[in-house]
């Protein structure tokens, strides 16, 4: 018979995790069991980008039912400290703002209670008064002298500027038969997993311990950055995450500042705190990939050689520089050069600040940014060169043999062979065939165009890449480099195996990738291994590198796995070798058994030689430990600190990839649709190729969303504007095309598995591809993302024209970036014109007819203070309102200007209204003008100005019922179930 | 239809996964918070809370449902189906589901659920729908891991299977 074992390795076996998930037994974090007694927390954000706080009251929401405690940032300033940044700079945060608010979405106020709807409820009861200050938003503004300052004790919003340079640069662009210059502005995006943050913190006031359970993902170096601010020792700070998470793509290391916040509310309420972040905050104040503006120039030859590149690269961090940034900056420093052999860079690289949401890590971590520079720029070279675009990525790729190659910022690039693999991708790809197919479209006069994109994927972090971000001197009183990884295999006594591991999974299916591995090296099968990846800083193996970013898995924890399966599969050779009087050398395994391998009926059964470690330990060899249970860890040697030239090896392994793509652009709408697409990975070996593409269609999908739909959207005042689903876009099934993908293995030669990274590539390659394919279509020099059509269409016709005088101006499309909301409307009210004028001077009935309205007071000649209810879309709540009339022209016209002040946001507006006598009744015709910010800015304009507009219309129909002598609502505004003017608080967040 | 109080829980009973459940809940708590936080439900995830994503969609009397956007209260006296609902009689996985998994049609396997509640519904009415018309039908979920791809195909295997 024969023993041998089918190898899993390479296999597209099916995951292990997807019965739990398909049935719905798979626990997330919101599901996992809480101590009865556990409080709610919600939290109040700060509704401007700048502003100092000038008070805050909390008596009225301490006092509201189920309340347990309300926290500002000063009660956190005894109790913590703020969190530990990579700079030494006074950058200080705390879990909750003190003394200032400085981005829209900030928290500042904690409630908790007994359930988060009660908790919720207490947000509405807090006030706080704001001194507005002048906000820091667009990022060169915000780098020029002059502008508004984000950390006063900084004095600059440029907070690190360092230069670097490799080789002979200024020689280079010397020498150069030209140089080719491009400016790029990358937007902030998020990869916005589906589900947000859960924290569910318990203090222990007999241990002084913090006991966290949450979605956090790593890296585990952030450990430090959490027990620093609640000051504790690290092993007092117990960090649980469980099997599934819902989506992570590196956003949730983001939610460690809110682990620190729940463990002071634990700590000063004596009870678990559980909290739930909503989309609303996810979007607002979750975190975003830093936008970057580049300026980048190469020297070039006329033949398209490319000698030298120049960088000068300023990233927005947003307000805070919050652990592990600036890691998208440095995170791909080494490979600087990307795909192409160029031995002379300089680079600056400029920290900026400014009133925004801290950035953090977001899949593809620095690599959209990077590489959409470089990518573009090749374009141009071709372009103004003359050249063909492929030929010119072909030219100055780093050749094939020459692995590993030293790339000039000191990346090691591994293994690879980059021209083939763009030989076969545009073979298998059919590139001649997409080439004719552009020609005959632009024949018939359609907008067609071809992009490229080549680029170097990087995987694995070396933990020592930020510390390039201090000078050489300080850096080397404490070299850092390395990357530790940890796994368990351990063997019970019945013989059945259980592994654990630091991975952290976010859905890339490492149990199944664990198993297989396991397996291989036992002679078992996949389903045998029984893989748990809950972690429990208390009782798991885990160091810095800990985690699930970087595409770190598959040449680390894996890795480790395979170092832990080895040890084992030694251990029960030497033991087996005994029954079998076979030297363990020649064991082999297999089907379960463990067999002499020139005579494989010399056999016995692994699971008996794995219960004599546990029943007979007398019987093992004398140095021999009892039972079985082996730990892998490994540090690869290649991750070294930063050199004395500032070489950093940045990542251990690095994949290629190639992609190129053919988008039409519809000429009057300028709609971008992606006609085909193909992308070439060269990832090394790949453990599981099911999961491997599973891992690039997600990032092609993000990409193509990054490329065409999805940026975070400020206002100039910094509102955040974009904070739903229905606002920030996010591509559906409808959007995202099928991508062709093509492999190619060369296996890395730095790690045992021979694997590397896969997952981020596309989020680098894509969203550039698809720009230069834009950019060939319509010939243009440059173009921003997100393609969205109002900018494609802009330039295909130009920015609008004016409407020919005396006609009547079409409503201007709506800019993402807009907060303003107008509108103009006429009203019919079926009384006399004197009796409507002296309704709307009129306090008492102009409380009946504004739609939740609590109480209206005057407060002045025609000004009144309302207090108003209103609700839009996912938002509700109670605002303060003042109204002024002035320009009185009775009865005929009027100016009305007001504010709403809550704590969804603030509005504020002006309008008209005009009265006619007509058909015994009068006419009024209005205008309006409102300016939101906060909340009611993030829910985005398509549910306020829906609102905006059946509020107007409610009041109307409510003032003609109201002077014609009926109740306040009108009939079809109870059909609506909301009266117009409730729809609009609504709207604006404030009804019910 | 009953006139509720705030601030007071009122009764709920209805018929969860052909099981009769129960539990008290003010009228302003949600389907989904009720299914998760008071009677323990694993399936249902909460993505959006504003009915974008389609994460938590349920299936109300049959008909598909956002449990974000409807309140416990409205269920009294009905039919809850949930993704539990979905396995057959000796347990494991129904056809689509295996389709799922052979595909490789889930990663995260947060918005799943929701998904396959839909398809179920769907492909009661169209049980032959060609790509387009599935991905159009599939544009009300977000889905952030799969790029989709892979779901598309594990539905037309599902479909073509059962010709």
């Amino acid at each position: 018979m024969s023993q041998t074992q089918e190898k899993y390795v390479g296999q597209p076996v099916d995951r292990v995790e997807d019965a739990a998930l398909l049935t719905g037994s798979a626990m997330f974090s919101d599901h996992l069991p809480t101590r009865i007694g556990t409080l709610h927390a919600a939290i109040l954000r700060s509704p401007h980008a700048h502003a100092e706080i000038v008070s805050i009251d909390v008596s009225r929401a301490k006092a509201m039912p189920g309340v347990a405690d309300v926290l500002t940032g000063e009660d956190l300033r005894d109790i913590s400290d703020p969190f530990l940044i990579v700079l030494r700079e006074p950058i200080l945060q705390w879990a909750l703002a003190v003394g200032k608010v400085r981005y829209v979405g900030e928290p500042v106020v904690l409630v908790i209670a007994t359930d988060r709807y009660r908790a919720e409820d207490a947000l509405s009861a807090i006030e706080v008064a704001y001194r507005t200050l002048k906000p820091a938003i667009d990022p060169e503004e915000a780098a020029a002298e002059g502008a508004p300052i984000v950390h006063e004790d900084v004095g600059s919003n440029v907070v690190s500027t360092r230069d670097f340079v490799y080789g002979d640069p200024d020689a280079a662009f010397a020498e150069a038969d030209r140089t080719v210059r491009l400016k790029i502005s990358y937007p902030r995006n998020s990869h916005t997993p589906i589900e947000g943050f859960v924290a569910t913190v318990a203090y222990d006031p007999a241990t002084e311990s913090y006991d966290v359970q949450s979605n956090f993902q790593g890296p585990y170096s952030t450990h430090t950055v959490i027990s620093k601010a609640l000051r504790v020792s690290s092993s007092r700070l117990r960090m649980r995450t469980p099997n599934y998470s819902g989506g992570g793509f590196g956003v949730k290391v983001q939610v460690f500042p809110y682990i620190v916040l729940m463990g002071l509310a634990s700590r000063v309420a004596g009870r678990p705190v559980k909290w739930i972040e909503d989309r609303l905050e996810h979007l607002t104040g979750a975190t975003a990939a830093p936008n970057r503006i580049v300026s980048i120039e190469a020297a070039v030859k006329n033949d398209g050689t490319i000698t030298g590149f120049r960088f000068d690269q300023l990233d927005d961090y947003g307000a805070f520089l919050r652990a592990p940034m600036p890691g998208p900056l440095y995170r791909m420093h080494g490979i600087l050069t990307g795909a192409y052999d160029i031995k002379n860079l300089s680079v600056t690289n400029r920290l900026l600040l400014t009133n925004k949401c801290p950035s953090g890590m977001v899949r593809g971590f620095g690599g959209p940014q990077m590489y959409y520079a470089i990518e573009r720029l090749v374009q141009r070279i071709a372009v103004e060169l003359g050249l063909d675009h492929y030929e010119v990525i072909r030219k100055n790729l780093v050749p094939a043999g020459v692995f590993p190659y030293r790339a000039a910022a000191g990346a090691l690039l591994d293994s690879g062979d980059y021209p083939a693999a763009l030989e076969k991708a545009a073979r298998e790809g059919r590139l001649e065939e997409l080439r004719k197919r552009r020609d005959k479209a632009r024949a018939e006069g359609r907008l067609y165009g071809i992009g490229y994109a080549a680029i170097v994927e990087p995987a694995q972090s070396n933990m020592g890449y930020l510390s390039n971000i201090l000078p050489l001197a300080e850096r080397q009183k404490n070299p850092k480099g390395g990357a530790v990884s940890n796994a368990t295999v351990n063997i019970d006594p019945l013989g059945t195996v259980n592994v654990t591991a630091d991975s952290i999974p976010q859905g890339q299916g490492h149990m199944t990738v664990l198993s297989q591995i396991v397996a291989d090296n036992l002679g078992l099968e996949p389903t045998d291994i029984h893989v748990n990846l809950e972690h429990d800083t208390a009782k798991d193996a885990w160091s810095i590198a800990t985690g699930n970013y970087s595409s770190r898995f598959t040449s680390s924890t894996a890795v480790a796995a395979d170092r832990a399966a080895k040890k084992a599969r030694a251990k029960l050779a030497r033991i087996a070798s005994q029954t079998l009087n076979v030297p363990p050398e020649d064991l082999e395994f297999g089907n379960g058994r463990i067999y002499a391998a020139d005579n494989p009926d010399n056999s016995v059964n692994l699971y008996r030689v794995a219960g004599s470690a546990h029943w007979t330990p007398g019987n093992l060899p004398d140095d021999m430990e009892p039972g079985i249970r082996e730990i892998g860890s490994w540090s690869p040697p290649e991750l070294e600190p930063p050199n004395d030239k500032d070489q950093i090896n940045s990542s251990l392994t690095y994949g290629f990839v190639f992609d190129f793509c053919g988008v039409e652009i519809d000429r009057d709408t300028g709609e971008v649709t992606i006609d085909k697409y193909v992308t070439m990975h060269d990832s090394g070996t790949l453990l599981n190729p099911k999961l491997a593409e599973g891992q690039v269609h997600g990032a092609f999908a993000w990409a193509v969303g990054c490329a065409l739909y999805e940026e975070f959207a400020y206002g100039e005042d910094g509102s955040f504007l974009n904070g739903t689903f229905a606002d920030y876009l996010v591509p559906t099934a409808w959007e995202v095309p099928e991508p062709q993908i093509v492999h190619m293995e060369s296996p890395s030669l730095v790690t045992p598995l021979g694997a590397k990274g896969v997952g981020e590539g596309n989020c680098m390659s894509t969203p550039v591809c698809i720009a230069n394919a834009v950019c060939d279509a319509l010939g243009v020099e440059n173009v921003t993302l997100p393609l969205s059509p109002n900018k494609v269409a802009a330039l295909i016709h130009g920015e609008e024209r004016p409407p020919p005088e005396g006609a009547e101006a079409p409503p201007a499309p709506k800019d993402a970036a807009d907060n303003v909301i107008a509108g103009t409307g006429e009203a019919f009210v079926p009384a006399a014109q004197e009796t409507v004028w002296a309704a709307l001077l009129d306090p008492e009935k102009l409380a009946a007819v504004i739609p939740g309205c609590h109480s209206l007071d005057r407060a002045g000649e025609h000004a009144y203070r309302a207090e108003v209810s209103i609700g839009a879309g996912p938002v509700k709540g109670r605002f303060k309102a003042t109204v002024a009339l002035s320009d009185l022209d009775p009865p005929n016209a009027a100016t009305l200007s007001g504010a709403l002040t809550g704590l969804l946001g603030l509005s504020e507006g002006t309008g008209s209204v005009t009265l006619t006598p007509r058909d015994g009744g009068t006419a009024l015709a209005y205008d309006y003008r409102i300016e939101v910010s906060g909340t009611v800015a993030a829910i985005g304009g398509r549910m306020i100005e829906g609102a905006a507009r059946a509020l107007v219309r409610q009041f109307f129909e409510r003032l003609a019922s109201v002077l014609a002598g009926g109740p306040a609502e009108a009939p079809e505004a109870d059909a609506a179930a909301a009266t117009w003017w409730q729809r609009l608080l609504a709207a604006l967040g404030i009804g019910r | 239809m009953p006139q509720l109080s705030r601030d007071t829980r009122h009764a709920v009973s209805f018929t969860l996964n052909g099981k009769p459940a129960e539990g008290h809940a003010e009228p302003r708590m949600l389907l989904s918070d009720f299914l998760v936080h008071e009677l323990g439900l694993t399936s249902v995830h909460v993505g959006c809370e504003h009915g974008v994503c389609g994460a938590c969609t349920v299936r109300v009397d049959g008909a598909v449902s956002r449990a974000c956007l409807t309140f416990a209260v409205q269920v009294d006296g009905k039919r809850v189906d949930t993704v539990e609902s979905l396995s057959p009689e000796e347990g494991g996985l129904n056809e689509l589901q295996k389709s799922f998994r052979k595909n490789h049609g889930l990663q995260c396997g947060y918005c799943t659920p929701g998904i396959l509640m839909s398809l179920t519904a769907y492909l009661e009415e169209n049980p032959k729908p060609g790509e387009a018309e599935l991905r159009d039908m599939l544009s009300g979920h977000l889905c952030r891991c799969t790029g989709y791809v892979n779901i598309v195909r594990a539905v037309m295997e599902h479909v073509g299977k059962s010709a």
